[in-house]
């Protein structure tokens, strides 16, 4: 943080390092730290809290009783009376594994859609045209209803009785009878991504937008003189410097993804076709009786997340600094 | 001096949240219908009758699967937010430890509930909750369509099938084009569950677990039950019942666009209001069962009221309690909500037959309702209500015949009731 800061001046070389230069890192760790006790109170104990409940029998009515048994909710074995020997746990449990692949499946796709939208939204925001404040301001209101409110919206929208989608199809001649979005398990995860996407395209378009802006406009115009294809300006000048961005904006949404719980809650509760892994574990933490493997599937939620941001970042090679090397 | 003002300002709202912090009660409640309206007309005569108190409800969602969630995490961690929850019959075994014993403040009136009601919100000698209604479902039909083409009431699943599906053809013929035969609660959800269970109970399948703990749901009959069900999806029923749960199936209902409809008896109010258009029109009989041979079955369902243990003023929560499931309230609730009483006498109330004469007819269905297995399944209710919907739904949804999901479901029973 501190030589992110600093960034854009010349840092003095090392051995030169001024008694002030110290005096401005001591007092850094000073402004940083209510930030960290924040944080380690409302993210850090949470998560250890939850990652010590998955090695114990924890059980939500008595909580504060709950004893260390190892990793059994992860894998353990039984030994049947036939001397054969069963596997239980949650690595052993298909609609874990299920859920893990409905999550990834989730992530993937619609975290591309997302990308690939919101790069023509944010070119064509990024244009200068009368009313562009306006259209701005407007593309975002996807992004700011709270996702309860809008996937209620969508539910009754995709309603398949009463809901305007099926009704614009048939008037449409698209479809010949009004299908069930949300309910059949071929549709109910196209329905989840539709959503989805149009939900939060927008704040992709933002962030790529926010990268659109800081590239010169001399670039442009040095092509435009040399009369190059603006398809060949795009991917030669505009894709290449808007790629720190872009690569930001897209973890910050797998993250996102990888996590998701209302929209699904709301539109498809309880189908199998797209139960995630925050979906799941929710079920096993408060609806039923198993707080313990509960918190077993949220620690390896946050574990594979995880593992897929670091890959993400170390393929990817991420620089946070938004592109400064 | 804008500060003084703002901090005599704040004085005030502190004095005055203690003041009437003697009996500011919350109560929760997730309804269908105009059930939140008629609790709040419940609560203001409260009120009116006790100045000193202030109500205030929290809404919730009417699926009872997001309710259960979101008590018990309340409940876990102690909120003393709550005073009062609206608690499902199936609830009681499971979160018995987290609400006042009402044994003692009730004994002068249970005695004028039905004992089996009682019995259902019992859990350890414990009273865990006083009984609000009772319910017991319905198979709601269109008389005038059936006279239209004049066909009896239907007794057996396979006579409903056949008439509905010539209703549902000759109304689309006739220009109806969204018409259907029949809606039912087919969400994976715990209304599938009581759903279903009629569908297997009714075929002589048993009911899931027995009350002695036996697994009995890997059975032909059950598989059968199920299978005719699963026909009806699409073909007399809307693909999208799937994703029904009561208000939906209504909705199709009230519109006009079915002629049959499984659901509670709240709907027999809602559809006879004078803003239906089925007004008049529709009539209910008891569910119908697999042959002639076969016994209708009915779920057992109802509300009740339970007092938090971490409620702040739980003498008033009571008093409450007492109110809302008193004579009075009652009867009002059976003319204005066409809600099942849990007062043996309020069946006999002529005001009662005169306004909702379901009712004195329902008193029948509801005593030999079938339990959903939470007594023997104890605090491992949901998961089991959630594997058995969850094999049903799978089925209905094409994913598995009903023989195989149904060994699947005993297989994650018995490892489940074993655990």
């Amino acid at each position: 943080m501190a030589a992110e800061t600093v960034g854009s001046i010349p840092l003095p070389r090392k051995r030169e390092r001024s008694e002030l230069m110290a005096q401005r890192l001591r007092a850094v760790r000073w402004f940083l730290l209510p930030m960290m006790i924040a944080l380690a109170v409302v993210a850090g104990w949470p998560l250890l809290r939850s990652i010590w409940f998955s090695f114990t029998d924890a059980k939500l009515n008595s909580l504060y009783s709950a004893e260390w048994i190892g990793f059994g909710n992860y894998l353990r074995w039984q030994t049947l009376s036939t001397g054969a020997i069963r596997w239980r746990g949650v690595l052993v449990d298909p609609d874990w594994w299920n859920a893990v692949w409905n999550t990834v499946r989730f992530a993937l796709t619609s975290v591309f859609f997302e990308a690939l939208l919101g790069m023509l939204v944010a070119l064509v925001l990024n244009a200068e045209f009368k009313g562009r404040g306006l259209v701005r301001a407007a593309i975002l209101i996807p992004w700011a209803i709270p996702t309860i409110v809008s996937a209620k919206m969508w539910s009754w929208m995709l309603n398949d009785q009463f809901g305007i989608i099926n009704d614009l199809l048939l008037k449409l001649h698209l479809i010949s009878e009004k299908i069930a979005w949300t309910a059949s398990p071929d549709t109910s995860m196209l329905a989840v991504l539709v959503v989805d996407i149009w939900k939060t395209t927008p704040f992709m378009a933002l962030l790529i937008l926010a990268g659109l802006q800081v590239i010169p406009k001399d670039i442009y115009e040095a092509a435009k003189v040399d009369g190059v294809h603006p398809v060949k300006v795009f991917f030669r000048v505009t894709l290449p410097l808007v790629r720190p961005a872009l690569m930001v904006a897209i973890i910050f949404r797998l993250l996102d993804a990888m996590r998701i719980f209302d929209l699904i809650y709301v539109l498809t509760p309880n189908s199998k076709a797209t139960k995630t892994m925050s979906v799941i574990s929710q079920e096993n933490l408060f609806q039923f009786d198993n707080f313990a493997e509960g918190s077993a599937q949220s620690t390896l939620l946050f574990l594979i997340i995880a593992i897929f941001t670091t890959l993400y970042i170390w393929l990817g090679r991420v620089n946070f600094d938004g592109g400064r090397e | 001096m804008q500060i003084k003002a703002l901090v005599a300002g704040l004085l005030a709202g502190v004095s005055i949240a203690a003041a009437a912090n003697a009996a500011d009660l919350s109560i929760v409640l997730g309804d269908t219908g105009s059930g939140l309206q008629f609790l709040q007309s419940q609560v203001d005569r409260y009120m009116a009758a006790n100045p000193e108190d202030k109500v205030t409800i929290v809404p919730m969602p009417s699926s009872t699967t997001d309710q259960f969630g979101q008590y018990r995490l309340w409940l876990a961690a102690g909120n003393t937010d709550i005073d009062v929850y609206t608690t499902d019959v199936i609830w009681a075994p499971q979160l018995a430890d987290q609400f006042v014993d009402l044994t003692d403040a009730m004994k002068d009136i249970v005695g004028d509930y039905f004992p089996a009601i009682i019995e259902s919100q019992t859990a350890n000698g414990k009273l865990v909750a006083l009984p609000s209604f009772t319910d017991a479902p319905a198979l709601f039909y269109r008389k005038d369509l059936l006279e239209k083409y004049n066909k009896p009431v239907p007794t057996t699943w396979d006579e409903m099938a056949a008439t509905a599906k010539e209703i549902m053809d000759g109304e689309r013929a006739a220009g109806n084009a969204d018409m259907w035969g029949f809606v039912f609660q087919g969400n994976a959800y715990e209304g599938l569950t009581c759903d279903a269970l009629e569908w297997v109970k009714s075929s002589g399948g048993g009911q899931i677990i027995e009350a002695d703990g036996t697994i009995s749901i890997n059975n032909p009959k059950a598989a059968a039950a199920i299978e005719r069900a699963k026909g009806w999806v699409g073909t007399i029923s809307p693909p999208g019942v799937l994703t029904y749960q009561e208000e939906e199936a209504r909705g199709v209902w009230q519109l006009g666009n079915a002629v049959f409809m499984r659901n509670w008896p709240y709907a027999y109010g809602l559809g006879g209001a004078d803003d239906s258009p089925i007004k008049g029109k529709f009539d209910v009989t008891t569910l119908p069962a697999a042959t002639a041979d076969d016994h209708s079955a009915a779920t057992l369902g109802g509300w009740n009221l339970a007092v938090s243990k971490y409620s702040k003023n739980p003498d008033a929560a009571i008093r409450l309690v007492r109110f809302l499931s008193s004579a009075d309230e009652q009867k009002r609730r059976a003319i204005e909500q066409t809600n099942l009483p849990t007062r043996i006498a309020t069946y006999d109330d002529p005001d009662v037959a005169a306004a909702a004469p379901i009712i004195p007819r329902w008193k029948e269905v509801f005593q030999n309702a079938v339990p959903r297995p939470s007594a023997p399944a104890g605090s491992k209710y949901n998961e089991v209500s959630s594997l058995f919907w969850t094999a049903v739904h799978e089925t209905m949804s094409g994913n598995g015949s009903a023989a195989d999901n149904l060994a699947g479901l005993e297989a994650d029973l018995t490892d489940l009731m074993a655990k």
